[in-house]
């Protein structure tokens, strides 16, 4: 069965918020549009986003790490806000894991939204129903759309590609490969809601130089024997060495 | 959580109706207390007619919770999984049941018991669907309880035997009126204690969710540096009350006091000045705080999305 999902690389987040505006961008004129914005240019904003990039600040000073933390629907597999919706609006899809919100059988009860510990739901005033992240699936099941496009706004406006889209219940998929070699972990696994969006932790940042990098071991001259490999910093040697 | 007005008052008129239908029912199985027939009957026909009204009041104040009240028939559909479903069912079947347990004592037909104890059913069925709403959500700790569901059957019970008090006693009925009082002094008294139990509960809840497994970062020391906007937004609106601890505290004594001590000063005045003004006003001081009750339980409900919108900068 297949899942969609975000793997969130937090090592390589720079904060630049540009997932956010994409988001908004694609959704305020996209299917599950318009995002209702209320006073936006006033002096007390209100608005409506899918996906929001936090910063937090981890450790004592001077010993701090500056963490930004981008967080959208986390499309779980076992979704407690699609269970308690009274008329079935909140529902995950069978064939690729969304959780959605029917807007046409939508009361706005809003109880969904006290059934999600993470705040991924947000009501709109504008058109009185639930929305959320919908993983952009007018984009990703677009055939007219090339290939690499069929993919989340916000996945394809990051800057650093801290943002992998993909399957992770194929365990050949980039996402699910990023998660089992670098530590793909879930948000409040103390609830069981098993999120399918999954974080990549930051890492230590080390340089690693091998000898390969200074010094070409498949120069074919000195395979040959013809040229023999001279002492280090002995002048001539960068002409065949690199 | 923000307290929803229509909730508040959803939950506490149809409350205070399941209540007092019990208590007619009550009045029925043991003989009117020595109550004539007749005067019996006008009773449990009134009494129904008041709860009719309270439950009508209480659905049409739910109507303002809903984006798309004119999609609210939809919400029957998902009974299988949802509490809110099954309460949308519940209601109109218990406000059904009353009409008929009334209509049945106005009409003079047979078989009233047999009615009523159906209508029992549903009036406790309906308790059950309102309570588990709340007690059903995991991440709201505080509502997350077996105390949920008797408090909401123990208030709605208290309120509603006060209210057939006052109502036995505007009926000219005061042996039934002094029954009753018996009757909503001990639901009183047992509210109160499992209510306090329930803010003892709450004052020692521990989260189960914290910043470091909110962000997935183990570190003792994390701070919020900003919250990815300056504006508001649903999250900044739905799950804060916005108000200070103080107002918090202050309307925590309130209901500790309009719900159990003050009500059963007036039972005690009421039933023995034989004054039906006082029982009635005994009831509406009750009511006013169970509306204050209400928005405590709201308001104290401390969300875990919360850990996630703490700094603007």
């Amino acid at each position: 069965m297949t899942q969609l999902a975000l793997v969130i690389d937090l090592n390589v987040c720079v904060g630049c918020h540009a997932c956010v505006t994409s988001c908004k961008q694609w959704n305020t004129s996209g299917s599950a549009g318009a995002l209702t914005d209320f006073n936006p240019y006033g002096a007390d904003p209100n608005g409506t986003f899918f996906n929001r990039v936090q910063t937090f600040e981890v450790g004592e000073f001077p010993n701090t790490q500056t963490v930004h933390f981008p967080k959208s629907c986390l499309h779980c597999e076992d979704p407690p806000c699609v269970p308690v919706c009274p008329t079935g609006a909140s529902y995950k899809r069978a064939e690729d894991g969304i959780v959605l919100v029917d807007y046409d059988k939508c009361i706005g009860c809003k109880y969904c939204t006290w059934a999600c510990p993470y705040g991924a739901r947000e009501f709109d005033e504008d058109r009185k129903v639930m929305t959320k992240c919908t993983l952009c699936v007018d984009r990703v099941t677009d055939t007219k759309l090339p290939e690499p496009e069929r993919k989340p706004a916000c996945v394809l406006a990051c800057p650093a590609n801290a943002r992998l889209f993909g399957d992770v219940h194929d365990p050949e998929s980039v996402v699910s490969k990023a998660i089992a070699e670098r530590g793909g972990y879930q948000l409040m696994p103390e609830w069981g809601t098993r999120p399918a969006n999954h974080y990549l932790p930051r890492r230590k940042t080390e340089m690693r130089i091998h000898p390969e990098d200074l010094e070409r071991v498949d120069n074919p001259r000195k395979i040959d024997g013809q040229q023999p490999e001279l002492g280090h910093r002995t002048p001539g040697r960068e002409d065949f060495a690199t | 959580m923000q307290p929803a007005f229509s909730v508040i008052f959803l939950t506490t008129l149809i409350g205070a109706a399941q209540g007092l239908f019990l208590a007619l029912y009550g009045a029925e199985l043991t003989g009117f207390g020595g109550l004539s027939p007749e005067d019996g009957q006008h009773l449990l026909i009134t009494g129904s007619l008041v709860a009719l009204v309270l439950t009508g009041l209480g659905l049409i104040a739910s109507f303002f919770h809903l984006g798309h009240p004119e999609r609210a028939w939809r919400s029957a559909a998902m009974w299988r999984t949802s509490w809110l479903s099954r309460e949308v069912i519940a209601l109109p079947l218990f406000m059904a049941g009353l009409f008929v347990y009334g209509g049945a004592h106005f009409l003079g037909l047979g078989g009233t018991l047999w009615i009523g104890a159906s209508v029992v059913v549903l009036c406790l069925s309906l308790f059950v669907c309102t309570a588990m709403i709340y007690a059903s959500v995991r991440f709201l700790q505080e509502w997350a309880s077996a105390l949920t569901l008797v408090n909401y059957t123990l208030l709605g019970c208290a309120s509603g035997l006060t209210l057939a008090t006052a109502l036995a006693a505007i009926l000219g009925a005061s042996d039934l009126a002094a029954a009753y009082a018996w009757g909503a002094g001990a639901f009183t008294l047992l509210a109160f204690f499992t209510r306090v139990a329930s803010l003892m509960r709450n004052a020692r809840l521990k989260p189960k969710s914290n910043l470091q497994s909110a962000i997935g970062i183990k570190h003792p020391r994390i701070v919020q540096k900003a919250q990815g906007f300056m504006g508001g937004s649903f999250n900044t609106r739905e799950f804060f009350h916005g108000r200070s601890s103080e107002v918090l505290r202050s309307v925590k004594w309130t209901f500790l006091l309009m719900v159990f001590p003050l009500p059963l000063l007036g039972l005690v005045l009421g039933v023995n000045a034989a004054s039906a003004a006082v029982l009635l006003i005994a009831f509406v001081i009750q009511y006013v705080g169970l509306l204050a009750e209400r928005w405590f339980f709201f308001a104290q409900a401390n969300h875990p999305q919360n850990l996630y919108y703490q700094t603007i900068s």
